[in-house]
């Protein structure tokens, strides 16, 4: 008698592993950016090269700090998904999965710098 | 894969053989706007964690982002952030099965390349 149903064995044997998780993320985030990114570039994009009192004064309103704060996080979280995928299509072996390994240290490491950041900035 | 003989077999034709091609190019350049957007990345949250640690490592960080260095990586980033974005919005529409035709894939296509630098333009004039 099998215990494991024809479908269990299957799960994760094809090329893509998991599914289409990875893509819908990615759909996701894009949507969600779609939204942020125009917000950020002209919030940020206005006190980019201002003296420090103005800079310090602007991210301390809800506005700017909060657009900017999801902007880090869901810009970064695309940027890995896709970053992953680039290097998933050009670095292999042991490479690769350094790489992949950097790529998201990278990414979390700046998500968490920027929102202390803008944290700091507003309070 | 050990047993695989990959000097012994067929090639599919490489990327170097084919003509560029307006999608392809336009493809190609949606892969490298979005990685490279790493760079205005790391230099906007440098400035923000710059500015908020003291002013005087803010006039360092703030230096950095208005020389002729900083600039340029603002302005590269910005059309690559407009061009990313509305090259993102042509693989949402892809996605529903809409505008796969030669056709309408071309239109999509300048319609990012000459979008990319009108939005470009406006906010360059705007900010």
């Amino acid at each position: 008698m099998k215990f494991i149903t024809d479908r269990k064995r299957a799960i994760g044997m094809g090329s893509a592993k998991s599914g289409t998780g990875h893509f819908w993320a990615m759909k996701v985030s894009s949507v969600a950016l779609l939204i942020l990114i125009p917000l950020f570039v002209f919030t940020f994009g206005s006190v980019v090269g201002e003296d420090y009192n103005t800079v310090r004064e602007y991210y301390s309103h809800p506005f700017p700090a909060i657009i900017a704060i999801l902007t880090i996080i869901v810009s970064l979280e695309h940027f890995q998904s896709g970053a992953q995928v680039l290097i998933e299509d050009y670095v292999h072996g042991l490479s690769k999965k350094i790489s992949i390994i950097l790529v998201k240290c990278l990414s979390y490491g700046l998500m968490a710098t920027g929102v202390f950041a803008v944290a700091k900035l507003a309070f | 894969m050990s047993n695989v003989n990959n000097s012994n077999r067929p090639l599919s034709p490489h990327l170097t053989i084919y003509r560029p091609q307006l999608t392809s190019v336009t493809s190609i350049l949606v892969r490298i706007t979005g990685n490279a957007l790493i760079v205005g990345a790391l230099l906007s949250i440098w400035w923000l964690i710059a500015a908020a640690t003291s002013p005087e490592y803010f006039e360092l960080a703030n230096g950095v982002m208005t020389s002729w260095f900083g600039k340029l990586v603002m302005l590269g980033s910005i059309w690559a952030l407009w061009y990313h974005t509305l090259g993102g919005i042509r693989h949402l529409i892809w996605d529903n099965a809409i505008g796969l035709d030669l056709p309408t894939a071309y239109k999509l296509g300048w319609a990012v390349v000459i979008g990319s630098f009108i939005l470009t333009a406006i906010t360059v004039c705007v900010l």
